[in-house]
């Protein structure tokens, strides 16, 4: 299967506001591709839509060439999510959380996996901790353990490093890098990092005002836009200036 | 319906209760009052000899019951709830769990809660005031089952108002019971309501079960069929508040609320 997500004329009205116009695109097995985009562009209900937390008002959503609508479960069970926004209960332990987590994705041999992610984000030191004590950043680590439980074939992240320091976010840049390549997961990945775009996406695309404007790699959007930076365009674009050098 | 699915939400629900002492003050504390003021009413009104006979098993075997339904319905929603307040829920919906597998969970919980209330409950009646539940005989299993029902239909009409309508209704979580409490017959027969109220009282289950109690304590008879009215009423109700979370998830769907809700 050459597209392993197909979403197609998707659009979301709440009420009087449209969240997201007629967007289209596919991605393809083992491809890591950003949606980008200024605060309301339409990203995160876009990622909800995929994840069957939002019902579209028009459009389709395929994943393993499956309607979303009528194989939620099949599919969930092979996708997984996280979010900077989204955390785990915060009066459980770490390990208690991610047990919880790895009974629910079904996971084979769940101790191992939970020890071997918690050795990989570098926090096998706060396994029998609260998880309402860890810093911002640990639970992002943690919510990243959680994310990969399943070993999932696509993966969606909103905004997976926002919380980080530099030094940190690099690294968890280079794990989500090493373990997508190792199994060729798919991932579509929302942010407002442009390092984080530019390092870990293969192709882009920019919304804005629920519609999508441009999409190609970092490199033809900067060259399009006449951007010397892929944020130089993330600017242009949210201030809504040369759309016209837009082609999607 | 995957059971491991369920069993892992189920210990999710166990490993919240045991860290939150104010969760646990729901199982034995919030009950104990509950027995020890209605318990001290009838000791009360035994002294001043204005009372029926039988009037301390009734109150007291009321108190326990009213627990059994009010403890179900209440975990159902308050589990739901739990995942709010956590900014967990999208998480649990984001993940392969069909809404049947978390709405079983929350039962087998509302069980577990209600199982250990009437038992805890039964345990200090008998030693402050020597009443024995075990008097109701087998029907006993009958009016718990019966009670459980409601609970769990209510708590799940209860979660599905709050799934619609969000934060402004989570105050329903504790209130929904004390709605149809006047109408239940759990202190008084449902021949003390005024008249055009009885009909009313006639078609909530939890009637059945208070007025089949009384019937045992005080004539040692048990009516079967108002206890069959009662569950059939049930199954009726269950299928309704069904319907109405299904329509009121769907609708926070569409309406983008589950995500709104869960960040």
């Amino acid at each position: 299967m050459d597209h392993i997500v197909e979403v197609r004329n998707l659009r979301k009205d709440f009420g009087d506001t449209t969240a997201v116009k007629d967007i289209s695109f596919s991605v393809k097995r083992g491809e890591i591709f950003g949606l980008l985009g200024p605060n309301g562009a339409g990203k995160t209900t876009t990622i909800h839509m995929m994840l069957g937390l939002t019902r579209p008002s028009q459009g389709h959503i395929k994943i393993f060439g499956q309607d979303l609508e009528q194989h939620r479960v099949e599919i969930l069970e092979r996708c997984n999510f996280a979010s900077a926004y989204v955390y785990l209960p915060w009066n459980l332990k770490v390990w208690e959380n991610l047990y919880i987590f790895a009974e629910i994705y079904g996971v084979n041999k769940p101790k191992e996996r939970i020890e071997y992610l918690l050795d990989l984000f570098e926090i096998t030191k706060l396994k029998g901790h609260i998880t309402g004590t860890l810093s911002a950043g640990e639970q992002t680590r943690l919510n990243l353990c959680k994310a990969f439980l399943n070993e999932p074939e696509v993966l969606l992240l909103d905004e997976p490093t926002a919380s980080l320091d530099p030094d940190l976010a690099d690294k968890v840049r280079k794990i989500l890098r090493q373990l997508q390549k190792e199994k060729s997961i798919t991932v579509i990945n929302t942010s407002h990092n442009m390092l984080d775009v530019t390092e870990l996406c293969d192709r882009i695309v920019f919304v804005h005002n629920g519609e999508l404007i441009a999409e190609g790699k970092a490199d033809e959007l900067m060259e399009r836009f006449g951007g010397a930076s892929l944020e130089e365009v993330f600017i242009t674009i949210a201030r809504g200036g040369h759309l016209e050098g837009a082609t999607k | 319906m995957n059971w491991r699915r369920v069993r892992a939400l189920l210990l999710k629900f166990a490993f919240i209760c045991s860290r939150n002492t104010f969760r646990a003050m729901d199982v034995f504390f919030w009950p104990m009052m509950d027995l020890l003021v209605w318990g001290f009413l009838t000791v009360y009104m035994l002294r001043m000899g204005n009372t029926v006979p039988g009037a301390i098993t009734f109150l007291i075997g009321s108190v326990i019951m009213w627990n059994v339904l009010y403890r179900a319905q209440q975990v159902i929603s308050v589990a739901f709830l739990d995942d709010v307040w956590s900014r967990n829920l999208l998480n649990i919906f984001a993940g392969p769990v069909r809404v049947r597998e978390y709405i079983a969970a929350t039962y087998i919980t509302g069980l577990i809660q209600s199982t250990i209330v009437i038992l805890f409950l039964s345990a200090a009646a008998a030693v402050f005031y020597s009443f024995n539940i075990l008097v109701l005989g087998i029907p006993l299993a009958a009016l718990f089952i019966n009670l459980l029902l409601m609970g769990w239909w209510l708590g799940l009409l209860t979660t599905g108002i709050i799934v619609r309508f969000g934060p402004p209704a989570e105050a329903l979580a504790w209130a929904i019971p004390f709605l149809v409490q006047p109408v239940s017959a759990v202190f008084y027969p449902v021949s003390i309501l005024p008249p055009w109220l009885q009909p009313v009282a006639k078609i909530i289950p939890s009637s059945y079960v208070f007025e089949g109690m009384r019937q045992i304590i005080e004539h040692k008879t048990f009516d079967g069929n108002s206890l069959f009215i009662s569950f059939g009423l049930n199954v009726v109700f269950m299928i309704m508040a069904a319907l109405v979370f299904r329509y009121y998830f769907e609708e926070a769907r569409t309406k983008g609320l589950l995500a709104k809700y869960g960040t």
